[in-house]
């Protein structure tokens, strides 16, 4: 539906690294440098141990939070401040309680003050194209899980943003919501070619839905690998199954072991 | 023809639903109230101890004109009282939450004036305000700001952390924030602290007019119970307690009104 005009923005972290500050004043290095390239409307994943800095590296994107040494850019600018062509999805969906679902996904629209009858349209195209168009008047607390994240990231796609960086959208819903999850994000994406920057701890899920997956070292969190998926699209159930597919998998999985993340038994 | 037809079902079904959810308070206030005109009436308690429960209904029947004008006094103190925490205690939540200085000065400032019994400040504001209704009104301010301002405060920090990136990356400056996120989000937890506040005005109120007062519901029990008329003492004591429960009330249908939804969600979570 979409064109290829409107389609994703291009990333670039040079030397990015990232130091907080604990309260008792202790520095931790939360990422290491990294560096690291995707092409406009590429679907990255990001896998790694719990505390990898794999969130602060999305956070950094975003402009949310600055990066203590290197440069980024979206879209070629330089990242200083909130990053307004970013679609956000947290693994909470954060959706508003007091707003029906239409109105929650409005909220870009209505800060960023864009025009409100088409996008009042596009709202709903989205709604009806993840099976909500008949919950646009429910409110949050009358939708499912997998529902409400579905709410989470039609609000993300609302304003065109051109970037959509998901924080562990689907690890919070149940396996079955999950699998069906990953299939409606590949056809929104296959219909819109967003860059996509997706984190996740499944390492099938990674596989599954990116171009490119891109394995993280344990605190602070470095790249250790990147691997190119090369599996025809659509993807889906009968992926799994394909020797490349478990053959990647595999190779993910063998460099987390020989990180010391995973055991053999 | 049909539509009246469907309706007297509904009808009925609301008043069934009415008496499951009302009927057993009824009934235990019904019991009490039988078992205490019953003892009375059996070991034959004079009415100066304790007047029994249709010695009461006659009392605030014949007197309805003395508890009306004062009750009115005293309700009027409680909604002043309680406004002047509204009109102050919002904004000054909104001020701890925004300002790190104002936290850390003005805050332990509140939680210490919140450590002294507000009513052994009484005496005190008697003697600086006079015999009029300021000082009650002072007393029912003291006594529900707290609340209040403590439920404001712990709603507007509730926020999800993701919330507030969220509005952030879409380019929201503080006020938009606020207005969108903080103050929404603080409603039901600032609700909660206009109920307990209510409540706490109407103690104030009557303990302002404990010290020193011309007019008002806790003057009338002072009166009642020198000339030993116990069954008025009871009497306003009961028009006290209705008036508590309708203020209450009052907060709690403008809560409904103002958050259907999260009515929705409580429900939900039942």
């Amino acid at each position: 539906m979409a064109l290829l005009s409107n389609a994703g923005v291009q990333i670039g972290l040079r030397g990015v690294s990232k130091r907080y500050m604990t309260a008792s004043g202790d520095a931790v290095d939360a990422l290491g440098e990294i560096d690291l390239d995707i092409a406009a409307g590429e679907f990255v994943s990001i896998v790694g141990p719990s505390g990898c800095g794999k969130s602060t590296m999305m956070m950094l994107v975003s402009g949310l939070i600055p990066a203590t040494t290197g440069t980024i850019t979206v879209g070629g600018t330089p990242v200083k401040g909130a990053v307004s062509k970013a679609g956000i999805v947290f693994q909470r969906d954060v959706l508003l309680d007091w707003r029906t679902v239409l109105d929650n996904v409005m909220l870009p629209v209505e800060i960023k003050k864009l025009d409100k009858e088409s996008h009042l349209k596009k709202a709903r195209d989205l709604l009806r194209s993840v099976g909500l168009a008949e919950f646009e008047g429910k409110y949050p607390a009358e939708l499912s899980g997998g529902m409400r994240q579905r709410v989470a990231i039609c609000r993300a796609l609302v304003s065109d943003p051109g970037l959509l960086l998901m924080d562990e959208p689907f690890g919070a819903l149940d396996a079955l919501t999950r699998e069906q999850m990953n299939l409606d994000l590949q056809r929104i994406w296959l219909r819109d070619r967003n860059t996509v920057v997706f984190i996740t701890h499944s390492i099938e899920e990674a596989v599954l839905l990116s171009d490119r997956v891109v394995v993280m070292t344990s605190r602070p969190g470095r790249i250790a690998d990147i691997l190119d998926t090369k599996l025809d699209r659509p993807r889906g159930a009968h992926t799994r199954s394909d020797k490349r597919f478990v053959d990647s998998v595999e190779h993910i999985r063998r460099h987390f072991m020989a990180l010391g993340i995973l055991s053999e038994t | 023809m049909a539509i009246a037809a469907a309706a007297a079902p509904i009808k009925i079904s609301r008043v069934r639903a009415w008496i499951v959810n009302s009927g057993p308070v009824l009934g235990i206030f019904l019991a009490i109230f039988l078992l205490w005109e019953l003892c009375c009436w059996l070991f034959k308690v004079p009415d100066f101890i304790l007047p029994s429960p249709s010695v009461i209904i006659d009392k605030i029947v014949t007197s309805w004109w003395l508890l009306l004008v004062n009750g009115l006094v005293t309700a009027q103190e409680i909604v002043l009282g309680f406004g002047m925490s509204v009109v102050i205690g919002i904004p000054l939540a909104v001020l701890v939450v925004y300002s790190r200085v104002f936290e850390r000065v003005a805050f332990p400032f509140m939680v210490s004036l919140q450590t002294i019994p507000k009513v052994a400040l009484a005496p005190i504001l008697v003697m600086w305000l006079g015999y009029g209704i300021l000082p009650k009104v002072m007393v029912a301010f003291l006594i529900s700001f707290f609340p209040i301002v403590i439920g404001a405060v712990v709603g507007m920090r509730s926020a999800e952390k993701e919330m507030i990136y969220l509005v952030q990356s879409m380019g929201a400056n503080e006020l938009t924030t606020f207005l969108k996120i903080r103050l929404p989000r603080a409603l039901p937890s600032i609700f909660g602290g206009l109920k307990i506040g209510i409540g706490q005005a109407v103690v104030g109120a009557t303990v302002g007019e404990f010290i020193a007062a011309e007019r008002g519901l806790g003057y009338l029990q002072l009166i009642s119970q020198v000339r030993l008329d116990t069954a008025l003492l009871f009497a306003a004591v009961v028009v006290l307690s209705l008036l508590g429960v309708l203020l209450f009330n009052i907060v709690a249908w403008v809560e409904r009104l103002a958050l259907p939804w999260n009515r929705l969600r409580t429900e939900m979570i039942e």
